[in-house]
């Protein structure tokens, strides 16, 4: 079977990738084209919103190629995204050239304010877009090649795993609150001026991001499903259900893990790319631990294992994160909080992998034809 | 600082010239007297030195009185000095009935003023109290002044206390050295002396001395500061691994509770922190209502909220085992998860009720001040968190190796099934298992109130670092905590000064992280067969 074949029986991802598609066109046309007055004008402000989403909904489907289909739950995904977002920042802070405060045509602001003399080597080459976009998704990819070399040989597995991401995330916040790391320290990047030559702040450019960020959620999605649909996915899933046993087998079980570890961390990477010119600020409480918990709710919330599942579910949650912390901010943390216990307890296949479950039985009892259940979201 | 103690110190030095017998004419201190009833500055100085000199008792009444703008004269030159606002008495303590007309204040400058200070600071050398005498004898140790050295000789052959003797040698000592017109051998014999117990100060003085020293007493201090900077080199090490200790205690503290969840269950319980923050809390209601009730207890309060903190901790745990965990048995995954949602509602929920500020936690008054060990100052609030943390480790120790309880549960976590054929109730155990954890981070909680901020945050800032203490020390064991949260305290101390605290915290995860890569089942492993998840 082509892989065409495949993404035409799969009604859940063709109508997930039309959504995109609809969103990508509409939104920005409903931004530009109609008049602010107009009941269907889509405010800038509204768009930036949604780019957030997309760009969270990106960080949730990288999350789910590890966790829903090798096992490996990472607690430290937002160090990924804050990585991606620290070049995208860097690259951002290069454009502002002479018009910070000090006017300092070579150095940031917060440079000059610590009294540096020159730029690091570390901010060497990020005046130029390519090489930042290529640190974007490099940069993460080492970080997590690395780690996940040393963890996977030594069969690090489960939760010590996690409390390890964890830790590593930890440490890259403690580390990125630092002055001397040349960051910005606490106050990170900001006041980004230039994307490519257009002014960050305008209508056009927003609709720009906007654009850029669906097409990144949809490039990835199709990479993601790509990779579990293919025999090396399946041989992941055969490693999240019982990896002793591939090991047994004969494959290499921490080259698989490695793959599917580095790639998705290079997916939230450009997610935190996508993700700073939009909010207009990068700072080191992105790499908090809090946040990749978080990342992991979402994809538990929509369903592991299905990556259209975990789109959905990041959107939503934190669509109703923006309307709660605006209602009843008090309510919030209640909220998230049952959230998490709920969605542990009584909905482990999350929204989307419970609905397609249920649509399946019924179907099967229509047909009246008794038949395998199957394990897993393996399709 | 020297300057106020040298006030006192000159006062006593009078009473003490005349203790010992300086015959004490009473002419001169009437001439002095007569100076002090002036309006120059100069004259007003020169009284007080003399009078420094003659050290009276009536001497050191004045010079008081004068520190305290009480002192007067009349017109006949006579000095009044101004007990209250109706009592005037003479400088022999007589009680003038009237005020004599024309009664002028005694005015000071501020040359006056640090003449005053130094006289009186010389005079306190001989008061009764020997933490006066002390403080006087190391005011004469900075001042160096050559002036104090035949009081301090003359102090010293009635000495008896020996703490207060050996500072007064010190000082002695120092003046001699500092002085250029005592002999070399007398000079090399004070640096032999000083370098015995040689601290900063000690140092600072060596290299005064040193630039106008002869040769061989410029040799002999050459040595001197070798040794000096040697011990403290050494006490700065101690002084690390004192803090590394306190440190880590902390974290063995925050850490215990969970190597029984964590270590002994398996269970990944991310309300770790919460349940310290409950039991920091139980200890701010506790306190609340001794103060608002019954003040007199207050010292007490730490200890009755332990038991307190406990039984919240734990019933909290229990609820949780009971409500959730009990249904993710086998899904660690999950359990972390859903404890991380727990955490966010305790956070939540105690944020509500008592504000997001942090509240304040009074000391004891027995944790209050500090220890002066060798030389190093240790706030007793940290030392008893050692001692605590040890006491809370050995009783858990006894707990699970002496007593029935502790036998089922050891029971269970070796073999469940087996536990479970013997008549062990399992899931009752677990619960009481998840609650006593639980209930041990409360304890934690109530010593944590003491160093930390009771805020809804405070849990937050542990359970990473618990978290490593129990994967670094190895599972299912709790000596294992023992020693990795000493380590790890010990190593974030010595850390520090070289890489700066963050710097310091950072290389730690590093290392754990990468150790964990080479033995995944910490420092100390369960030996035996663990059967791969």
């Amino acid at each position: 079977m082509s892989r065409a074949l495949y993404l035409r029986h799969d009604r859940l991802g063709l109508g997930f990738l039309m959504v995109l598609c609809a969103l990508g066109v509409l939104v920005p046309v409903l931004n530009l084209a109609l008049p602010v007055t107009s009941s269907w004008h889509v405010p800038t402000y509204a768009m930036s919103l949604m780019g957030k989403y997309v760009c969270y909904a990106l960080l949730a489907v990288a999350l789910d190629l590890v966790w829903g289909f090798c096992g490996i739950l990472s607690l430290g995904h937002g160090a990924f995204f804050a990585l991606g977002g620290y070049a995208m920042g860097m690259y951002l802070m290069r454009q502002i050239g002479t018009r910070g405060v000090y006017g300092n045509p070579l150095l940031p602001d917060f440079m000059v304010f610590l009294n540096w003399k020159e730029l690091p080597l570390t901010w060497f080459g990020f005046s130029s877009f390519g090489y930042a976009m290529l640190m974007v998704i490099l940069l993460p990819g080492a970080l997590a090649f690395v780690f996940g070399w040393f963890a996977f040989r030594s069969r690090v597995t489960g939760v010590y795993l996690s409390i390890i991401t964890q830790a590593m995330t930890y440490a890259m916040m403690l580390a990125f609150f630092r002055n001397d790391m040349g960051f910005g320290g606490n106050n990170g990047l900001t006041d980004f001026k230039d994307i490519l030559g257009f002014n960050i702040q305008a209508q056009g450019t927003r609709a720009g991001l906007f654009i850029a960020s669906v097409v990144a959620l949809a490039g990835c999605f199709l990479l993601a499903r790509f990779m579990v649909h293919s025999a090396y996915g399946k041989v992941l899933i055969a490693i999240r259900d019982a990896e002793s046993r591939s090991r047994f087998l004969g494959y290499r079980v921490e080259n698989f893990k490695l793959l599917a570890f580095t790639v998705s961390a290079s997916m939230a990477g450009l997610a935190g790319a996508l993700y700073v010119p939009q909010i207009g600020i990068i700072n080191p409480s992105e790499f908090a631990p809090g946040n990749s918990i978080e990342a992991v709710i979402w994809v538990a919330v929509g369903g592991r294992g299905t990556l259209v599942g975990a789109a959905l579910g990041a959107v939503l949650v934190n669509f109703s994160k923006t309307w709660l912390t605006g209602a009843m901010p008090e309510i919030w943390l209640f909220a998230l909080g049952a959230l998490f216990i709920v969605v542990t307890l009584f909905l482990p296949k999350g929204l989307v992998g419970t609905a397609s479950h249920s649509l399946k039985q019924w179907r099967e009892r229509q047909t009246a034809r008794p038949k395998d259940h199957t394990i897993g979201e393996a399709r | 600082m020297p300057s106020r103690i040298l006030l006192p110190l000159v006062a006593m030095l009078a009473l003490l010239a005349s203790a010992i017998g300086m015959t004490a004419s009473a002419g001169p201190a009437d001439d002095a007297f007569a100076k002090l009833a002036s309006d120059q500055f100069a004259q007003i100085e020169q009284g007080i030195v003399d009078l420094s000199a003659i050290g009276t008792p009536e001497a050191a009444t004045v010079l008081e009185a004068l520190s305290e703008t009480k002192l007067f004269y009349a017109p006949d030159k006579s000095l009044v000095i101004r007990k209250s606002e109706s009592q005037l008495v003479s400088p022999s303590g007589a009680i003038l009935g009237e005020a004599p007309a024309g009664l002028k204040q005694v005015r000071i400058n501020n040359r006056v003023r640090r003449a005053l200070e130094s006289a009186l600071g010389s005079l306190t050398l001989i008061s009764p109290d020997p933490a006066k005498r002390k403080a006087a004898a190391e005011a004469v140790f900075k001042a160096r002044d050559p002036l104090a050295l035949p009081l301090i000789t003359q102090a010293l052959s009635r000495e008896s206390d020996a703490g207060v003797k050996d500072a007064m040698l010190r000082a002695r000592a120092a003046i001699v050295l500092a002085s250029s017109e005592s002999a070399n051998l007398d000079r090399i014999n004070a640096v032999e002396l000083l370098a015995e117990k040689g601290d900063q100060d000690v140092l600072a003085l060596f290299s005064t001395v040193k630039a106008t020293a002869p040769a061989t007493v410029k040799q002999a201090i050459d040595t001197a500061i070798n040794t000096i900077e040697r011990r403290l080199a050494l006490l700065s090490s101690v002084q690390n691994a004192l803090y590394g200790l306190s440190l880590g205690s902390v974290l063995l503290l925050a850490a215990i509770g969970l190597a029984i969840t964590f270590g002994v269950m398996g269970i990944i319980n991310m309300a770790h922190g919460e349940m310290v923050m409950i039991g920091a809390y139980t200890t701010f209601m506790v306190q609340e209502v001794i103060r608002a009730r019954y003040p007199a207890l207050f010292d007490w309060s730490l200890l009755i909220a332990l038991p307190l903190a406990f039984v919240t901790a734990g019933a909290v745990g229990l609820v949780l085992e009971r409500s959730i965990i009990r249904f993710l048995y086998g899904r660690p995954l999950e359990t972390l998860l859903a404890t991380w949602g727990v955490s966010l509602m305790l956070q939540q929920a105690v944020r509500s009720m008592f504000g997001p500020t942090n509240r304040e936690v009074g000391a004891p008054a027995f944790m209050s001040g500090s220890v002066d060990l060798f030389g190093l100052t240790i706030t007793s609030g940290r030392l008893w968190i050692i001692v605590f943390s040890l006491v809370v480790f050995v009783v858990l120790s006894l707990v699970l190796r002496a007593t029935s309880f502790g036998l089922k549960m050891r029971a269970v976590t070796q073999n469940r099934r087996m536990a479970a054929a013997m008549g062990i109730r399992t899931p009752w155990i677990d619960s009481l298992t998840f609650a006593l954890g639980s209930g041990i981070a409360g304890i934690a909680g109530v010593a944590l109130s003491q160093i930390d901020n009771v805020s809804p945050n405070l849990g937050q800032g542990y359970i990473i670092d618990s978290f490593m203490v129990v994967v670094f020390g190895g599972v299912g064991n709790l000596w294992g905590t023992l020693v990795a949260a000493l380590t790890l305290g010990v190593a974030n101390k010595f850390l520090e000064p070289l890489a700066g605290a963050v710097l310091g915290k950072i290389v730690v995860l590093v290392f754990i992280i990468l150790f964990i890569q080479k033995r995944p089942r910490g420092l100390f492993a369960l030996k035996g067969r663990a059967v791969e998840a």
